[in-house]
C-alpha cells in the first residue's frame, strides 16, 4: 500500500536557526502516526511545513508528497485546494481555529462549501450530522451557538467536526488535547477514533504526552532538538528503546498505575536551543551513556530492527530501564503514627462565593458563583496532601482563601493552631513566615525586574533575617542552581530552574507549611522529574509539610501520601493516597483515574475507559443534591429510580469507608480502574 | 555574564542596574555630557572675567571675540555669562521638574491602583480637577511670585500641571499588575503593601516612567521656555534658556551669536537627557539583551 502521506528530508529553517532538520516519515491510510517530543522540539513546526503554514520568514527544503503529489514549492492555488479536503488540521487551541463572530454551524458548513457542490441547506445539514456525529448534544440547536458559548471540550469537538467535513485522507494533530481536562480529553480522544474509523483517514498525532501516543498511535517518532531520533512501531519504543533519550523521557513520567513510588529519572540538563547545537549527538551533553566518540558526528538513525530506526552510535548497548521499585523510603518520615502528629492546616467547611455580575457601566449582580462550597480536609506534620481535581473544581479558590489568612465567608481556617478568624497582625506575621507558597507559573511569580539575589533576599528582609548574603547562596545550592547565578534575572532561566528559585524563596525562612498551586504543570516532562524529585527529597530533609495542588493525578499520585478530589467546589473523595488510586469508591475519582492515558501500549489497549458524559456545569448553577448526578455513570446506568431520587435530593457529605478513605456519594462502592 | 562582573558583592538590583548603564557607550555618552554641562554651569562662569549682571558698555551686539567668548547682547551683556547662568536655572528647572512630576505620577497612580476604594476615588478626583484647570493661565497669574530666588516654587508649581495623564497610565497597569503573581507572592510574604508599591509594582514600571521623565525634561524646559517668552516664569535680572531665547530670537537674524549658543546648548541638553533615559530603560529592563 502506498503511503497517503510521504515526508522525505524536510528541513525548516528561520534565519540562520535551523527549527526542524531531515525529518522523514510516511503514514498510510488508516494509520496513526504519533510525534512526540518536549517543546521547543520541532513538532509544531513539521507540521506547519507539511500543510503549508509557515511564516514567510521560513525556508523549507525536502519534499513533502500527498498522495505522491509534491506540496513544496507548490503554487498557493495548489495548496489551497488540499488544505481542508485532502489533509486538514486540528490545532491546540480550538478558540482560534474558530471564528468569533460567526455561528459554529455556519462554519461547518463553509468549510463543507468550500470544497463540495452542495447547496447552502444542504451544507447546513451536513454540519448538524457532523457535530452530532462528534457527539455534541442538542447539535441542531448547539450549531447555531456561537464559539464562546462552548466550553473548550465542545469547541475542540467543533473542530474536529470542521476537520472530518470533508472526508480526509490525513489528520493532523497538534496537541489537540493539551488544553483540555483529563476527563475531556478522553471523550475527544474518543472522538478522534471514532471519526478516523468513519473517514479511514491516517492521522499524525503531535503530542508530548506520552500516555497519548500510547493508546492512539501504531507508529512513534521521537523528536529531539529537530530531527528525529528514535521511529519505530509503538511498542517497540516503548518497551524496547534504543535511544537513551527515549529511555529518559520515559523513565521520567510519573505514572497513575505504579503502586509505591519507584524514583522518577530525570534527564539532566535543559534540550539545547536550535541556534546553539552542541557538535555530534544533540542528546550528548545530557546523555548518561555518553562516549566521546559521540561527540565526533551526528549519529544518523541506524536500523536497529524491523521498521525500528534509532540514532544512538549506542543503539546495541541501550536497554529500558527497569522500575526499581521502593527505592525511596515510603515510611513516615519520623515513623509516627498520623494520629500522633499534630495538625498544621485545618479546613472546615470552607466556603467561597463570588458575585456574578453583568454590565459594564452599572455592574448588576445576577448571580453567584459557588467557587468552593464546603471543603474540609486536614494537613498533619510532615505530610502531603494532593488536592487534585479538574479546570474550575476550585482549587486555586481554596488555596487562596487559606493563604489570604482572613476569616472566610464561611467555615474555618486554623493554620498552625492559629484560627484566621481571629488573628492579630504579629500572629499573622508570624504564620507568613511559617507557611510559605510556590505558584504554578514560575516566570509569573517571580518579579521579572529583579535580580535572583534581590528575589531571595525579599523574605529574609521582610522578617528581619539580617544581611541575607550567605543565605541566598545556601538556598540557591539547596535546590541545585549555581550560587553564582545570583545576579541574573529570572528569564535567564529555564523553567524548571525558574521553579526551583521559586522554591527556593518559598525555603527561605525555613518555614514549616509549603503550599504549591501546580509546580510542576508548567514544565516539561524531562525536568518536572527533576522538580518533583527536590520536592520529595526537601520534605524529608527539612520535615516540611505539603499541600500540593495539582491537575496530574499522576504526580499527585507520586508526591502525595493523602489526596483530596475536588469536584465542582466539593471533595469528592479523600484518603489515604494508594488507598484512593487502587480502589476508588466515588464514580467521579473512578471516571478520573480511568480516563488518565498510561504509558503503556499493552495495558492502554486492553483497558476499559469509564466515559464521563457532558462537561462540568457552572458553578453558578450546581445540580441539587449530588453535584455529580449530571455526569455520574452510576446515576445513568446502575440505579433504580428510587435510589436515583436519593442523589436528586441529597447531598452526599464525606461518609468513611475505611481506615483512611471517604466518599461523598450515597452509593460509593470500592472499584478497581487502573 | 553578567555575575562574573558585579563579582562577589550582593548582587541587588541597583549594582545590576548601574553596571548595566554604564556597560552601554550610551548611557556613557549621555552621563558624560550632562555631567559636563553641569560643571559648565557651575564652574563655567568663573573661567571668564565677566559676569551675567555686567554690561560693557563699550561693546554691544559685537560677534564673539577673545574678549568676549560669545560675543555680547545688545545691552551689553556677555553671552558666554549669560548663557550658562540661563543654563544652570534651565537644568535645574527642567531636571527637578521632570523629577518630581515623575515622581508623583508614580507614586499617585500606584496607591490608587494597588489601593481600590476611598484611596482611589480620591486621587483619581485630585488629578481630574488638576487636569481641568487651564495650567498655562495659572501659572501666568502666578507668575509675580516666581521673583527672585522663588524658582522653588516654580518648579513645585510646573511639576504639578504634568503628572496626571501619566499617573492615570501608571493606574491603569498597577490594576493589572496587581494580580500577578509575584505581586501575590509578595503579599503572602508579608511584605506590606507600601513596600510593595516601592518595591515591585514601580520598577515594573520603570520603562514608561523613564520615557515619561525624559519627555518631561523637554517638556519642563519648553514649558519653561514659552512662559518666559511671554514674560512669565522665570523674572528678570534672573535669566533662563526661555528668556535668553525669547531674547535672542528677535536678534538671531543679524547678530547669530545671541541666539544659536543658547539654542545649541538647549539641544545638547536634551539630547544627552535623552541618552540617559534611553540606556536607564534598557539598564531595567532585563528582557533588553546586553545594552551595546
Ligand atoms: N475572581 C473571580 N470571580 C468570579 N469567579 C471566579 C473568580 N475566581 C474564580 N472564579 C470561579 O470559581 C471557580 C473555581 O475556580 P478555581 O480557580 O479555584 O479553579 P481551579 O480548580 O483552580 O481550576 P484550574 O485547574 O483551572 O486552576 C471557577 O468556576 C472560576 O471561574
Ligand atoms: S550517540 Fe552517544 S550521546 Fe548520543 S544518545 Fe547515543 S550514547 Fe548518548
Ligand atoms: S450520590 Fe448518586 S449521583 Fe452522586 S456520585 Fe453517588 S451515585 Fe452518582
Ligand atoms: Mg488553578
Amino acid at each position: 500500500m502506498t503511503p497517503v502521506l510521504e515526508v522525505t528530508d524536510l528541513n525548516v529553517s528561520f534565519g540562520d536557526v535551523v527549527a526542524v532538520r531531515g525529518v522523514s516519515y510516511a503514514v498510510r491510510q488508516g494509520e496513526v502516526l504519533g510525534i512526540v517530543g518536549e517543546s521547543g522540539s520541532g513538532k509544531s513546526v513539521t507540521s506547519a511545513a507539511v500543510m503549508g503554514l509557515l511564516p514567510p520568514g521560513a525556508t523549507v527544503t525536502g519534499s513533502v508528497r500527498l498522495h505522491g503529489k509534491e506540496l513544496i514549492g507548490a503554487r498557493q492555488r495548489e495548496l489551497t485546494a488540499f488544505r481542508g479536503k485532502t489533509m486538514s488540521m486540528v490545532f491546540q487551541d480550538p478558540l482560534s481555529a474558530l471564528t468569533p463572530v460567526y455561528r459554529v454551524g455556519d462554519q461547518i458548513a463553509e468549510a463543507v462549501r468550500v470544497h463540495q457542490k452542495v447547496t447552502r441547506t444542504q451544507a447546513a445539514a451536513m454540519a448538524v450530522e457532523l457535530l452530532d456525529l462528534v457527539g455534541i448534544p442538542n447539535p441542531a440547536q448547539r450549531a447555531l451557538a456561537f464559539p464562546h458559548e462552548f466550553s473548550g471540550g465542545m469547541r475542540q469537538r467543533a473542530v474536529i467536526a470542521m476537520a472530518i467535513a470533508n472526508d480526509p485522507d490525513v489528520i493532523i494533530c497538534d496537541e489537540p488535547t493539551t488544553a483540555l481536562d483529563v476527563t475531556i480529553q478522553a471523550q475527544v480522544l474518543e472522538v478522534l477514533k471514532k471519526a478516523q474509523r468513519e473517514t479511514g483517514a491516517a492521522i499524525v498525532m503531535i503530542t508530548h504526552d506520552l500516555g497519548v501516543v500510547a493508546g492512539f498511535a501504531d507508529r512513534v517518532l521521537v523528536m529531539y532538538a529537530g530531527r528525529p531520533v528514535e521511529v519505530g512501531g509503538v511498542d517497540d519504543i516503548y518497551y524496547g528503546p534504543r535511544m537513551p533519550y527515549t529511555v529518559g523521557l520515559l523513565s521520567s513520567i510519573p505514572r497513575v498505575d505504579t503502586d509505591g513510588r519507584h524514583p522518577l529519572v530525570p534527564i539532566e540538563g535543559a534540550p539545547p536551543s536550535p541556534a546553539a547545537l552542541p557538535p555530534g549527538c544533540p542528546f550528548a551533553p545530557r546523555c548518561p551513556m555518553r562516549l566521546d566518540a559521540c561527540e565526533a558526528a551526528e549519529p544518523p538513525l541506524f536500523d536497529v530492527g524491523p521498521a525500528h530506526q534509532a540514532a544512538c552510535i549506542r543503539w546495541q548497548d541501550v536497554r529500558p530501564r527497569v522500575a526499581a521499585k521502593h527505592a525511596v523510603p515510603v515510611e513516615p518520615r519520623d515513623g509516627r503514627p498520623r494520629q500522633d502528629r499534630q495538625p498544621v492546616l485545618k479546613v472546615d467547611g470552607l466556603v467561597k462565593r463570588y458575585p456574578l455580575l453583568r454590565g459594564s457601566v452599572f455592574k448588576r449582580r445576577v448571580g453567584t458563583v459557588h467557587a468552593v462550597a464546603g471543603v474540609s480536609f486536614e494537613v498533619r506534620e510532615g505530610e502531603t496532601l494532593g488536592l487534585v481535581g479538574e479546570s474550575g473544581c476550585g482549587k486555586t479558590t481554596t488555596l487562596m482563601e487559606i493563604l489570604e489568612l482572613a476569616e472566610p465567608q464561611e467555615g474555618r481556617i486554623v493554620v498552625l493552631g492559629h484560627d484566621t478568624a481571629r488573628l492579630g497582625g504579629a500572629e499573622r506575621m508570624a504564620i507568613r513566615r511559617d507557611m510559605q507558597v510556590v505558584f504554578q507559573d514560575p516566570l509569573a511569580s517571580l518579579d521579572p525586574r529583579m535580580t535572583v539575589y534581590d528575589i531571595l533576599a525579599e523574605p529574609l528582609r521582610t522578617h528581619g533575617r539580617g544581611d541575607p548574603g550567605g543565605r541566598v547562596a545556601e538556598l540557591l545550592d539547596l535546590v541545585g542552581l549555581d550560587p553564582s547565578h545570583a545576579a541574573r534575572y529570572p528569564q535567564d532561566f529555564s523553567g524548571g530552574q525558574r521553579q526551583r528559585i521559586g522554591i527556593a524563596r518559598a525555603l527561605a525562612l525555613e518555614p514549616r507549611f509549603l503550599a504549591l498551586d501546580e509546580p510542576v504543570s508548567a514544565l516539561d516532562v524531562s525536568i518536572q522529574a527533576g522538580v518533583i524529585n527536590l520536592l520529595d527529597a526537601l520534605k524529608a530533609e527539612l520535615g516540611l509539610s505539603y499541600l500540593f495542588v495539582a491537575h496530574d493525578l499522576a504526580v499527585v499520585r507520586y508526591i502525595a501520601d493523602r489526596v483530596a478530589v475536588m469536584y465542582l467546589g466539593r471533595i469528592a473523595e479523600i484518603g489515604q493516597v494508594d488507598a484512593v488510586y487502587e480502589a476508588p469508591a466515588h464514580p467521579y475519582t473512578q471516571a478520573l483515574l480511568s480516563a488518565i492515558p498510561l504509558p503503556d501500549p499493552v495495558r492502554e489497549r486492553s483497558r476499559r475507559r469509564i466515559l464521563l458524559e457532558g462537561d462540568l456545569p457552572s458553578p453558578a448553577d450546581p445540580p441539587s443534591g449530588c453535584r455529580f448526578r449530571t455526569r455520574c455513570p452510576k446515576f445513568r446506568a446502575e440505579l433504580t429510580d428510587d435510589e436515583r431520587a436519593v442523589c436528586v435530593a441529597v447531598e452526599p457529605s464525606v461518609r468513611l469507608l475505611d481506615k483512611d478513605q471517604g466518599a461523598a456519594c450515597h452509593y460509593a462502592e470500592k472499584l478497581e480502574v487502573t | 555574564m553578567t555575575a562574573l562582573l558585579v563579582g562577589r558583592r550582593a548582587p541587588s538590583r541597583l549594582r545590576v542596574v548601574a553596571w548595566r548603564f554604564f556597560q552601554s557607550t550610551q548611557g556613557r555618552i549621555g552621563f558624560a555630557v550632562l555631567v559636563l554641562l553641569f560643571l559648565l554651569a557651575f564652574a563655567g562662569p568663573a573661567l571668564s572675567p565677566w559676569s551675567y549682571t555686567d554690561k560693557d558698555f563699550t561693546a554691544f551686539l559685537s560677534p564673539p571675540s577673545a574678549e568676549h567668548w560669545f560675543g555680547t547682547l545688545q545691552t551689553g551683556a556677555d553671552v558666554y555669562a549669560v548663557t550658562l547662568r540661563g543654563m544652570r536655572k534651565s537644568l535645574i528647572v527642567g531636571l527637578l521638574a521632570a523629577l518630581v512630576s515623575t515622581a508623583l505620577a508614580a507614586v499617585v497612580g500606584a496607591f490608587a491602583g494597588y489601593f481600590s476604594g476611598w484611596t482611589d476615588r480620591t486621587l483619581t478626583w485630585g488629578a481630574d480637577l488638576l487636569l481641568v484647570l487651564p495650567a498655562f493661565l495659572i501659572l501666568a497669574v502666578m507668575s509675580p511670585l516666581f521673583g527672585a530666588g522663588q524658582w522653588v516654587l516654580f518648579v513645585i508649581m510646573l511639576a504639578l500641571f504634568l503628572w496626571m495623564v501619566t499617573s492615570k497610565i501608571v493606574r491603569g497597569m498597577t490594576i493589572s499588575l496587581k494580580q500577578r503573581e509575584f505581586i501575590q507572592a509578595a503579599r503572602f510574604m508579608g511584605v506590606s503593601p507600601v513596600r510593595i508599591i516601592f518595591r515591585h509594582i514601580i520598577p515594573n514600571l520603570s520603562s514608561l516612567l523613564i520615557v515619561d521623565a525624559t519627555l518631561n525634561v523637554s517638556a519642563a524646559i519648553l514649558t519653561e521656555t514659552s512662559l518666559s517668552y511671554f514674560g512669565f516664569g522665570i523674572q528678570p535680572p534672573d535669566v533662563s534658556f526661555g528668556t535668553l531665547i525669547a531674547d535672542g530670537s528677535r536678534t538671531a537674524l543679524y547678530a547669530p551669536w545671541t541666539f544659536w549658543f543658547v539654542a545649541g546648548l538647549l539641544v545638547v541638553t536634551v539630547l544627552a537627557v535623552n541618552l540617559i533615559g534611553d540606556a536607564l530603560r534598557d539598564a531595567f529592563d532585563p528582557a533588553s539583551r546586553r545594552p551595546r
